[in-house]
This record gives C-alpha cells, sequence and structure tokens, in this order.
C-alpha cells in the first residue's frame, strides 16, 4: 500500500483528493502548507508526494528544492493549466511528473504507480550484470546505484529510469514519446518538456558540458546514450 | 428639365476629360509646389514686363520727341540767321552759301543739309540725301510749317525735316513761302541707343523679378508644404497602427487648425481604442479568472467521482451517474475555456519535435476510437517527418474527428499528403471528411468562432463548443491554415495545412542525417 504525502492548500480539494486516492488504495498523509510538507517527510516517510504548486507561504517550487535537496522521492506537482513556466521550473527543480487541476483520482493514481514502478524498474534482470561500466560511469542494474568517478551520484526516479532505459541500449536513438512511454508511461502525445527537463538534470549531475558524452542529442530525433 | 439634363451631360464630359488628364500627370508636377511656381512665375513676368512695356513706351517717346524738338529748333534758329542773307530768288551759289552756312553753325553735329530752290540743288557737307517721300515735298510747298519724318535707311533711323523759308511781306501782315526749302538729316543713333539700354534695363528687371518670385514661390510652397508632409506622415503612421502621433502646431493659419484638429482626432480614436482595448481585456481577464476560480471546486469534484458508486440502481444511481458526467463535462469546458484564455494572452507556448506525423495521427485514432469508426490514409513511416507541437496536433486532429463524428454521417475518413504550393512552401495537409448532411451555408463564416453551434446540431452537440476555435487557434500557431468546406457529393470536409518549416537548416540536415527525408 504505496504511502502518499498530498500538500494542497485548498480544504475541500485536500480532502476530495484524500478521499480520492484512499479509494485507489493509497494510504495518504495530507498537510495544508508546505512547511507542514516538509516537516512531516521524516515521520511520515511518504513513497511519494503530491505536490501542489500554488501554495500560501513557502511556494510548492521551493518545497519542490528543499525535498530535492535531502530526498529523492517521487515527486507529482499539481498544477493549474497556464502556469507553462512554473511547470519548466518545476521540472527542472526536480519533480518527476506533474499533473493538471482538475484531475481525475483514477489518473493520479495511474501517475503514482507509475512513477513508482519507475523506482523498481529494473530490479533483478539475473541475465544482465551486476554492474556495467560506461566511461567513468557504473550503472549497478541490480542495485539502483549509479557512480561516476567513483562518486555515488543520487538521481530521482524519472532521471535513474531515463538513464536505466537510455544506457540499455548504448547507441540506439529514443525519440521523446518513446521515452515519455518507456520512462514516464504517458502517452505519445505527452508532454515532451519531461523528457527534455528530465536529461538535463541528469546531464547536471552526470557533469556533462557543452558535448555531453552520455546523454547526446541526435537533433531531430531525440536522444541516445553515447557508446564512446 | 430635359434641357438642363442635357446641357449638364456634355458640361460634364471635358471637366471629366481634364482631370483624367491631370491625374496622369505624375505627382511632382501636379503638385502644389509647381503650382505656386508657375503661379509665382507668371505674376512676376506679367507685371515686370507690363509695367516695363507701358515705361518704355513713355520713355521712348519722351526722349525721340524731345531730341527731335531741339534738333528742328537748332535748325530753325541756324535757318532763320542764314535767311536774311539770301536774295528772294537764289542761284546756285546762294543756296551752296546758305547750306555751308547751316552746316558751318552745326559743324559739331553728324548733319546733312541740302537747300531746294526751284531746280537748285545744294548739298553739304557732301553731294547726296535721302530721298524724300511726296507727302513732305507737298507739306513744304504749300505749308508754312516744318515738318519732320522718321525714316530707316539702310536699317539706321534717321530724322528728316523740312523746312521752308518764309519772309515777311512788305505789309508785315502775312509771311509768304519764299520757294526756298531747307532740308536736313540727322542720324538717330544716340537715342537709339537710349531706348536699346532701355530695353536692357527692363530686360534685367524682369530677370531679376523672375529669380526673385521663384526663390518667393519656394519658400510660399516650402511653408505650405511642410505641414502638409507633416500631415500626410502623421496620417500613414496613424494608418500603420500608431495612435500616439500628434503635430506640432505653429502658427495659427488654416494649416495649423488643420494640424490641432487632426492631433484632437488622433487623441480622441486612441482614447477610444485603449477603451475598446481596455474592455476587451477585462471581458478576457474575466473569462480567465471565471475558470481559474471555477477550477478549485471542480478539482474537489473530480477527485471524488471515482468514488461514487456508478453502478447503483435506481434513483441515486441514475444522479450519481449524472453528477459524474456533468463533472467530467465541467472539467472539459473550463480547460478549454484556460486554454483560449491563454490563446489570448498571447501566453500559449508551441513545444516542437520533429515528428513523424502519419505516426502521430495513428496513435490520435488509436486512443481515441475504434478501428472501423475512423478511416485513414496515411504516409508510409518516416515519410513525412515535421516539427510541430505533438500535443497540439494531438488536439487538432482529435478535435477534427470528435467533430466529424459527432456531426457527420460515417464513414468519417482522414487524409494526409504533402502539397507545395506556388511560393515553394511544402505544406503538410491533413483532410478530415464526413458523410454527413454538411455545414450550412449561414453557418460557414462562424464555424471556428467559440461557441457557435450549427443550430442543427446543437441537440446532439456534447463538445463545449470551443473545439473548431481551439483547432483553429492551435493551426494559426503553428503557422498554418484551416477551411472547412462542403463536398459536392455531400458531407462536410475540414482542411488542415501545417508548413513543414523547410528553411530551417538545422531541420534539414537533422532529416539528412537521419534518412528520414520527407521526399
Amino acid at each position: 500500500m504505496p504511502r502518499v504525502l498530498i500538500v494542497e492548500d485548498d480544504l475541500d480539494v485536500r480532502r476530495a483528493v484524500q478521499l480520492g486516492l484512499r479509494h485507489q488504495g493509497h494510504e495518504v498523509f495530507a498537510v495544508e502548507t508546505g512547511e507542514e510538507g516538509l516537516e512531516q517527510l521524516r515521520p511520515f516517510r511518504p513513497d511519494v508526494v503530491v505536490l501542489d504548486l500554488m501554495l500560501p507561504g513557502m511556494s510548492g517550487l521551493d518545497v519542490c528544492r528543499r525535498i530535492r535537496d535531502r530526498d529523492q522521492v517521487p515527486i507529482i506537482m499539481v498544477t493549474a493549466r497556464g502556469d507553462d513556466v512554473d511547470v519548466v521550473v518545476g521540472l527542472e527543480t526536480g519533480a518527476d511528473d506533474y499533473v493538471v487541476k482538475p484531475v481525475q483520482a483514477r489518473v493520479l493514481d495511474a501517475r503514482i504507480r507509475a512513477v513508482l514502478r519507475r523506482q523498481d524498474a529494473s530490479l533483478p534482470d539475473g541475465t544482465r550484470p551486476r554492474a556495467e561500466t560506461y566511461g567513468e560511469l557504473v550503472v549497478d542494474r541490480a542495485g539502483l546505484v549509479v557512480t561516476h568517478r567513483g562518486e555515488p551520484v543520487t538521481l530521482a526516479p524519472s532521471e535513474l529510469r531515463l538513464l536505466l532505459t537510455l544506457s540499455a541500449s548504448p547507441g540506439q536513438v529514443f525519440s521523446r514519446q518513446q521515452l515519455l512511454e518507456a520512462v514516464w508511461e504517458h502517452s505519445y502525445h505527452g508532454d515532451i518538456r519531461l523528457v527534455d527537463a528530465c536529461v538535463k538534470r541528469l546531464r547536471n549531475k552526470l557533469g556533462e558540458g557543452r558535448n555531453p558524452r552520455y546523454v547526446q542529442t541526435v537533433r531531430g530525433f531525440g536522444y541516445r546514450f553515447g557508446t564512446s | 428639365m430635359s434641357d438642363r439634363t442635357s446641357a449638364a451631360v456634355p458640361g460634364a464630359g471635358p471637366r471629366r476629360f481634364l482631370r483624367a488628364a491631370l491625374a496622369r500627370i505624375p505627382l511632382p508636377l501636379r503638385g502644389l509646389r509647381p503650382r505656386l511656381l508657375t503661379s509665382f512665375v507668371l505674376v512676376a513676368m506679367a507685371s515686370s514686363l507690363g509695367t516695363g512695356a507701358l515705361a518704355f513706351r513713355e520713355a521712348r517717346t519722351g526722349v525721340l520727341q524731345q531730341s527731335q524738338d531741339s534738333v528742328i529748333n537748332r535748325f530753325r534758329a541756324s535757318v532763320d540767321a542764314v535767311a536774311p542773307a539770301i536774295p528772294l530768288a537764289p542761284d546756285q551759289s546762294d543756296l551752296q552759301f546758305a547750306v555751308d552756312q547751316v552746316r558751318y553753325a552745326n559743324r559739331s553735329s553728324d548733319w546733312r543739309i541740302m537747300a531746294a530752290y526751284g531746280g537748285h540743288r545744294a548739298y553739304a557737307p557732301n553731294p547726296g540725301f535721302v530721298e524724300l517721300s511726296p507727302e513732305m515735298l507737298r507739306s513744304v510747298r504749300d505749308r508754312r510749317v516744318a515738318v519732320f519724318q522718321r525714316m530707316n535707311v539702310d536699317g539706321r533711323p534717321r530724322l528728316v525735316v523740312g523746312m521752308p523759308v518764309t519772309y515777311t511781306s512788305d505789309e508785315g501782315l502775312e509771311t509768304m513761302l519764299s520757294g526756298l526749302v531747307m532740308y536736313l538729316e540727322v542720324p538717330q543713333t544716340t537715342e537709339e541707343g537710349y531706348v536699346e539700354a532701355m530695353v536692357r534695363g527692363i530686360e534685367r528687371a524682369t530677370l531679376v523679378a523672375l529669380c526673385l518670385a521663384v526663390v518667393l514661390a519656394l519658400l510660399a510652397a516650402s511653408g505650405v508644404l511642410r505641414p502638409v508632409r507633416a500631415l500626410r506622415r502623421a496620417t500613414r503612421r496613424m494608418a500603420a497602427g500608431h495612435l500616439d502621433v500628434r503635430l506640432d502646431v505653429s502658427g495659427s493659419d488654416e494649416l495649423a487648425d488643420l494640424s490641432q484638429s487632426f492631433n484632437e482626432t488622433a487623441a480622441e480614436l486612441e482614447r477610444t481604442v485603449r477603451e475598446l482595448r481596455r474592455l476587451e481585456a477585462q471581458g478576457r481577464r474575466f473569462v480567465a479568472d471565471v475558470s481559474h476560480e471555477l477550477r478549485t471546486p471542480l478539482a474537489a469534484m473530480s477527485a471524488v467521482t471515482d468514488v461514487l458508486d456508478l453502478e447503483g440502481e435506481g434513483e441515486t444511481g441514475e444522479a450519481l451517474r449524472l453528477i459524474s458526467e456533468g463533472t467530467n463535462r465541467l472539467s472539459g469546458l473550463v480547460n478549454d475555456l484556460m486554454e483560449i484564455s491563454r490563446f489570448d494572452a498571447g501566453a500559449a507556448e508551441l513545444n516542437r519535435d520533429e515528428i513523424d506525423l502519419a505516426e502521430s495521427v495513428r496513435r490520435t485514432v488509436a486512443s481515441r476510437w475504434r478501428q472501423e469508426q475512423v478511416e485513414t490514409r496515411l504516409p508510409g513511416p518516416g515519410e513525412l517527418r515535421a516539427r510541430v507541437d505533438p500535443r497540439r496536433l494531438d488536439v487538432v486532429t482529435a478535435n477534427l474527428i470528435g467533430n466529424a463524428l459527432r456531426h457527420g454521417e460515417p464513414p468519417v475518413r482522414l487524409t494526409m499528403g504533402v502539397r507545395v504550393d506556388g511560393a515553394g512552401t511544402t505544406w503538410a495537409v491533413i483532410e478530415v471528411t464526413d458523410n454527413g448532411p454538411g455545414i450550412a451555408e449561414e453557418d460557414m463564416p462562424h464555424i471556428f468562432e467559440r461557441f457557435y453551434k450549427a443550430s442543427t446540431s446543437r441537440a446532439r452537440s456534447e463538445s463545449s463548443g470551443l473545439g473548431l476555435a481551439i483547432t483553429a487557434e492551435n493551426v494559426r500557431l503553428h503557422g498554418g491554415r484551416i477551411r472547412a468546406a462542403n463536398l459536392p457529393s455531400g458531407g462536410a470536409v475540414f482542411t488542415v495545412e501545417l508548413p513543414l518549416h523547410r528553411d530551417d537548416t538545422d531541420t534539414a540536415a537533422d532529416t539528412g542525417a537521419g534518412g528520414g527525408s520527407t521526399r
């Protein structure tokens, strides 16, 4: 039973989402403000955070940033349609996915399950070697540990799943639509900014410069994992 | 009545012809400047030439009169001086003496003198004299007064004077003609010189007046033209949408008045437009605000519709199903309103990605309808790639097919192809046709308007009424075109054309490198 932390300022919406998600079989804890949400992170130990971007006091983006500073728990942002800039900033801050208000509990549930699947995406796959080395990058598929130049890299769930998907077939070009379906389990027509923002975050964490070595852009087609 | 009509027609003909002829003259020639210039020059020429001509006539007459009077007086004095010494019936030597005396008395002048008495002739300084006119001969024979005549000899003007010599009779009562006549011939070159100098002077004065007239005309023209030009510039700027344009008003003439009126008109126009824009923005903001406010309660409702027991029996179950359905439709409407608001605010973003258009359409259809509901005729995989916003293309395709399924009859058919227009731009063309009654003629111009629902289909419409408006906005955002028409065989056809952006060098290079050319 996944544990979901909801940060939502409107009482009705908070209670309704709580009700809807409980009905879908989640264990839900709902708070009103970002400060409360950060406080509950330790004691409640959620599997996923559903975070409204429009919050009084500390903004949703700040909350997102603070959570990412200490935790790689999956974050799903709830945005209002029309807050395009917020979506991009939120994704670059480290959110794994987003939904647009109003959202049906069924849809939110599907996103939560998808983002949780991401975490155990490549669990034991006996035929593969335990760890694969690409230059200075070591990807341990079984342990879900990534090290770069000997240092462990902490990746958010979407970043990890993206890296695992790309590196599973080095050299193969993935279109953004393919990645949306494979990593986020969105439809073919989902928001490609999810992919671009996640690639950006992943490259930052792998210390890639202007000519990326691992996650390479194939202009007009998508991305591929560099074999060199 | 008929007379007047018939009279008016021939009158209008030439005037129209004149206007047409004037219109054919290029603007620089029929503009204000040349017209003012021409008028000034004409006035200056007329006045200086007129004044000159009058002055010339008077002066010339005066000069000639005075010179001939003085010549005649001198001649008379000389003749009077010599006359007493001449006998009543002089012979040749007497005549010679007389002419020599007169000549000697006026030796400084270029005189030629002749004396005639009967058949005798005497000349000084040498023989030879102009031929005398019969009128002069007759006058000196019959009358006792001196006569003169201006003549041209070999192109040189001469004054010829004939002076009959008289004597006083013994009774001392009357003068009698003696029969002796003295003639004088004087060249008039000096006088002619005066006249020529006068003509030259008048010419020079006319020239100066002309130059002055041109300068004045140009000054006047620029004085008039500057405000006219400023007005023309301002009008053009205003036509281009710059309503804040104003003119500098200087002076207090009609042009200043006109500039003032222009400024007032512009200010009023600007105020009205600002007010209209404010109202429109207010209206749009209101829609955006309302949608925003609706969203919060709707978010609560949407989150719990799944909790409702939609399978329930009886009235409660029916009510719950209605609530659930209404909530979903309301969500769709609010989302559409928010989308429209974003287009209105210019906040709609285009997130382009290069994709296979046929694949996109195939996915759109597959995710919403059964295969047999929509016939598709699409290019093969990789044949038609373009940089579009995949999410917006999905909206466009889904709305058109949804619209065709709602308002038309099956089969609903979607075809996709490529068209190159006259300008060399390549377009991806998507056509959605249905087999229904088509679009009524009166609905056609409004089909892409918001909340416009063709009256015939109102009853069965489940859409928000914004679908086609959003579709059109999405197409426009891509720089594309959309139109609706009726097929000759019945049924409606919606055509969307999206530019393929082949001018984008990056994209072209990528397409080439990937081998996924659209050709």
